[in-house]
């Protein structure tokens, strides 16, 4: 390889490694810089990592944060609390999500880009707009109950607000199509002469699916799953509108009275 | 193995009274107005390698397909061994495919593959297993149960390929281009492997193929498709010394063609005008005067000389192409009436001034080598 090539080539790699460290890493240690810092009331609301003092560098590491993290139990609890509603949401999604996947794989053509459309369609509103929605979908008097209602289904209106149904109500809304998109992706590329030479073997549809068509849409699942699980761990907007004042379960919610802000 | 009877040498076909194994009666297949398959019916016998022969497009894979459960025929019935297979699907048939592309598993091991019918049908993990060992032996895989297909070369998918679709001994197997994805040497020796699995196994095998040679090759008879109906069934020799029609010809071998009408139609000798002056042929009960027909002869029976031939048909003409082959040449040689003859003849060994490009020659053919074809 010529000289030129091999710096092109180093280059090419450069941009994103600098990329990583510019945006993650020293975030990241500036992160982990706080949480060894003592706390304070000022601004910044920490003391100073090290310091000169009489001409010598002089270290503060302070464990205190935590500690702190594990004597009050709410942190922990907050945090076990959004992996429980991320992987619930996950799971929820992934049912609703892979026979939508699968359907669209499935469809003709033509008819795979329209409802390729229609599942991106909700981006073109906006996030916060789409949520409040829900409430008006989801209140005491909105639309769900007062339609059941009407149609005789229940007496008295059911209480979703401010639970946790709406919260995974939302949360499945909202990032469905995160999952059903990279899942479409690997179903379409199944060879359908797979699932016939399953069928040609002996095996009936459903056991054909369960044998062939899942074990090999898994990284489809994965992929789906992270896109979803991730972003749902740190989700605040959807509880704090939809769960009302119940977002104390979360860690963000935790985190946010304990500074005020 | 001895105790099957071979269909090769017991040549069922040709006794009337004998019992079709697989009876296809005016299968139809129609896509939207198409018709893929053109009301077929087809009687194939226990132990025969049966194979559809046709250009693209001509129905064969989805004949197959029908065979197979895959397609719903829109008219007309099967019935394998006795048994009428309408409403059947292709996870009850008594028959197994094997597919162009393989179609192996990708995320099982070769093993998992080949035991993978066997175990659907419950039979239990530990006979799946010694008889996976034997369907490995029989391909010549010993020692690759444990690889992944992606790990395997093209000629050994093929026979992974095969061994699972033969594990569970299906009465008939279909094979859809089963050497096309090979390469010209591989696909010579698999074509006498796969003649030796289907004697020792006696299972009937119907495949499909675009490439004549092969069909040549490997049937006990073929059946020649065009346009979704099935145009001449017949042994290989049948097939290429009397084809019926001037599509058949064409299409199994090179061969030339005349245009032409009978002007003399006599019991013991036929005459026919063409633009080339007149050919004698051996002569065909109910053929009249003036009635337009074809005349097909096969270039290794024509006689290249720079003499004129004492043959029944003899014309001048002048060498315009020569191409070696080696074990033969092919010559093309333009007639006076302007059409281009294709002459193949066999090299003998240090041949001394062989005849070569844009010399005056004749060309000649006896009576029996002129075909007579009316379709």
């Amino acid at each position: 390889m010529s000289g030129g090539g091999k710096w092109g080539r180093r280059l090419v790699i450069a941009v994103p490694n600098i990329w990583l460290i510019l945006f993650f890493m020293v975030p990241f240690l500036v992160v982990l810089k706080i949480s060894l810092s003592e706390p304070r009331i000022a601004i910044p609301p920490y003391a100073p990592l090290w310091d000169w003092v009489n001409g010598a560098l002089e270290f503060n590491i302070n464990f205190d944060n935590y500690a702190y993290m594990w004597e009050d139990s709410l942190y922990i609890n907050a945090y076990l609390s959004s992996l429980k509603i991320a992987a619930i949401s996950t799971l929820l999604a992934l049912f609703i999500g892979y026979p939508m996947a699968y359907y669209i794989a499935r469809s003709p053509e033509p008819r795979r880009s329209i409802l390729l459309l229609l599942v991106v369609l909700p981006f073109w509103t906006s996030f916060l707009l789409r949520v409040y929605a829900w409430i008006g979908i989801l209140k005491t008097k909105g639309v769900l109950n007062e339609a059941l209602l009407w149609l005789g289904i229940i007496d008295e209106p059911l209480i979703i607000m401010q639970t946790n149904v709406a919260v995974y109500i939302g949360i499945v809304y909202t990032y469905l199509p995160f999952l059903i998109l990279p899942l479409y992706a690997n179903l379409v590329k199944l060879d359908d002469t797979l699932l016939e030479a399953s069928y040609d073997l002996g095996a009936s549809r459903i056991s054909s699916f369960f044998r062939i068509t899942l074990p090999l849409s898994m990284p489809g699942i994965i992929a789906g799953s992270m896109l979803v699980f991730i972003p749902v761990i740190g989700e605040y907007v959807i509880p704090a509108l939809l769960g009302g004042l119940n977002i104390s379960k979360t860690a963000t919610g935790r985190w946010l009275r304990r500074w005020r802000w | 193995m001895s105790e099957h009877i071979l269909a090769a040498e017991a040549k069922p076909w040709r006794d009337e009274m004998a019992k079709p194994f697989v009876r296809i009666r005016g299968i139809s297949k129609f896509f939207g107005d198409l018709a893929a398959v053109d009301d077929v019916s087809l009687d194939i016998y226990r132990g025969e390698l049966f194979c559809l022969l046709g250009g693209s497009g001509c129905g064969k894979s989805t004949l197959l397909r029908i065979l197979a459960g895959f397609e719903t025929p829109s008219a007309g019935s099967i019935e394998i061994d006795g048994q009428d297979m309408t409403g059947v699907g292709a996870n009850l048939r008594p028959t197994n495919m094997m597919f162009q592309s393989y179609a192996l598993f990708p995320h099982m091991s070769v093993e998992k593959n080949i035991a993978y019918g066997l175990l659907r049908e419950g039979v239990s993990k530990s006979e799946a297993m010694s008889r996976t060992a034997d369907m490995l032996s029989l391909v010549k895989l010993d020692g690759f149960a444990r690889r992944k297909p992606h790990q395997l070369s093209g000629g050994q998918k093929q026979r992974v390929a095969l061994a699972r679709s033969l594990i569970k001994q299906p009465k008939l197997l279909l094979l859809d281009e089963p050497l096309g994805a090979l390469d010209k040497k591989l696909r010579e020796e698999t074509q006498f492997e796969l003649i030796r699995i289907q004697e020792d196994l006696g299972v009937t095998f119907i495949v499909v193929t675009h490439d004549q040679e092969e069909a040549m090759t490997l049937s006990t008879r073929i059946g020649v498709m065009d346009a979704g109906r099935i145009v001449q069934v017949g042994e290989p020799r049948q097939i290429y010394e009397t084809p019926n029609s001037k599509f058949v010809a064409d299409f199994i071998g090179s061969v030339n063609i005349f245009d032409g009408e009978v002007d003399v139609a006599a019991p013991d000798m036929m005459r026919v005008n063409t633009a080339e002056g007149a050919i004698l042929c051996e002569p065909l009960a109910g053929l009249k005067a003036r009635q337009k027909l074809h005349i097909a002869v096969r270039p290794e029976r024509i006689q290249l000389s720079r003499a004129p031939l004492e043959l029944a048909n003899s014309m001048p003409g002048m060498v315009e192409e020569v191409a070696y082959l080696g074990n033969l040449s092919i010559y093309r040689v333009r007639l006076e009436g302007g059409q281009c003859l294709k002459v193949s003849a066999a090299n003998g060994l240090h041949e001394e001034n062989p005849i070569t490009w844009d010399e005056p020659v004749f060309v000649g053919w006896s009576s029996t080598a002129s075909l007579v074809l009316i379709a």
